[in-house]
């Protein structure tokens, strides 16, 4: 039986790994590389590394960075932050990502989804939508490191990049990112629903009960967590456990 | 002197970076080849992928690397290891974008996942297990069920049951390794599996 994945996230901007708050105020969390040597050893099931400034700052992703990063990394790596053009995306393969994650380009130039599925194929396309719920209405989704608001409905977007040939969606949540107060589980859900390719539920993770949550009520096909493993107790092998006896299938 | 010496073979579209560190890390001594006239007397090809069946095969074949490659393969007898959409280009034919001829050094043909009601997502992404054959010379010293990491749409409909190596119950059961004779391929990524992953290689390697 296919595995449940605990992904872990790591957030870098300027060669340090950080974590913040709604995509905001960030603090610094170490090396990614010692990041990466420590989940490599722990055997995590797999990687999302992220530039979080790539975007804003109109700089195209590191890949020299990656390349030394991904050397370490004999886990499934997906990358994202950046992503702009084919040759973006061809590039970060090449170095060793297995799939590369395109963010404000899904809205901005959507083209590029079925370009980069039509040549490197559906599975090594990865699309986060990025959402925010303002006052508790439905979530609506944000592009530019969650700062503009777009107008478009997550579910209906997510559906038009499976068409568009994207192999995987992630739902980040950025109003929940970083305040542990548990994934959006409605938007997760609804998602889950309208598509076949798997759902990565992403953002507001404080607890492997959230996990949970986000599989069984989310329906979610992997989880993806950073503040909890940065800032708290829990790992992502206990994370595990919980999952196991809880019925979910994970890989031990 | 050991028989280490790799060619992972270059059409374009892959992530070789990953598949040549992963050779180094089990003491082999990879080099890329880009072109058929550069394939050197190699004492194992290691034939990775992603990407489209039919592009594969175009790039294949304009770089001269199919002929490169089947002289080493049925001429010489070295072992070749066909890795993800490298597995599937061993087949006779791919569907992948129209009916393409793949290598035709299995006998087999490439389709697309089918949904059931329990495996309803496509792309297969993430581990699962790998149940080997007994026989199975990719596999030994790894325990029967252990998980690697799969990320594709396409698989491998063998037309010889003695050439599956072993499966895989997604989608109904799907073939995750073949060998026949000095050809082997994985659907999963070896190179991503961390420990069982080594050892798929170390194998190889080692035949």
């Amino acid at each position: 039986m296919l595995k449940t994945r605990i992904i872990p996230t790591l957030l870098y901007k300027d060669f340090g790994l950080v974590k913040g708050v709604g995509f905001d105020s960030r603090r610094a969390v170490g090396s990614p590389m010692q990041a990466i040597k420590v989940y490599e050893m722990r055997g995590v099931d797999e990687l999302v590394l992220f530039d979080v400034t790539a975007t804003a700052q109109g700089r195209h992703p590191d890949h020299e960075l990656i390349d030394e990063l991904a050397d370490e990394c004999f886990m499934p790596l997906t990358v994202g932050g950046g992503v702009s053009t084919i040759d973006d995306v061809y590039r970060l393969l090449q170095v060793g990502a297995d799939k590369v994650c395109l963010g404000t380009a899904i809205i901005e130039h959507p083209d590029l989804v079925d370009e980069a599925a039509g040549r490197f194929g559906a599975q090594c396309v990865v699309v986060s939508i990025d959402t925010r719920s303002a006052g508790g209405g439905p979530a609506e989704v944000f592009t530019r490191s969650g700062s503009l608001a777009t107008g478009r409905d997550p579910v209906s977007l997510a559906r038009e990049l499976e068409e568009r040939g994207a192999g995987e969606i992630i739902i980040q949540a950025v109003d929940r990112d970083g305040t542990m107060a548990g994934y959006d589980l409605e938007t997760i859900r609804a998602v889950s629903r309208a598509v076949s390719v798997p759902v990565v539920a992403s953002g507001g993770a404080g607890s492997y009960d959230d996990m949970l949550q986000a599989l069984t009520v989310g329906e979610a096909s992997a989880v993806a967590a950073a503040s909890v493993f940065h800032f708290t107790e829990q790992t992502p092998r206990e994370a595990k456990e919980y999952l196991g006896t809880h019925g979910i299938p994970v890989r031990r | 002197m050991p028989l280490n010496r790799v060619a992972i073979i270059d059409y374009g579209m892959c992530n070789l970076d990953s598949v040549r560190r992963a050779v180094e890390e089990v003491g082999g001594a990879p080099y890329i080849v880009g072109d058929g006239a550069d394939l050197a007397e190699p004492d194992r090809i290691l034939l990775p992928g992603v990407g489209s069946f039919a592009d594969a095969m175009d790039q294949i074949g304009r770089r001269g690397l199919d002929e490169a490659m089947s002289k080493e393969v049925l001429e010489s007898g070295v072992p070749l290891l066909g890795i993800c959409l490298g597995m599937q280009l061993l087949a006779q034919q791919g569907t992948e974008g129209g009916d393409v001829a793949g290598l035709g050094w299995v006998d087999a043909t490439v389709v697309r996942l089918t949904p059931t009601e329990r495996d309803r997502r496509i792309p297969h992404v993430g581990w699962n297990e790998v149940d080997p054959h007994p026989t199975a010379t990719l596999f030994r010293g790894i325990e029967p069920g252990t998980d690697f990491y799969f990320v594709h749409s396409y698989h491998v409909v063998a037309a010889d049951p003695a050439d599956v190596a072993a499966t895989t119950p997604y989608c109904g059961g799907l073939t995750s390794a073949v060998e026949h004779g000095t050809v082997f391929g994985v659907q999963f990524h070896p190179e991503k599996s961390q420990r069982a992953g080594f050892q798929v290689l170390r194998n190889f390697l080692a035949v």
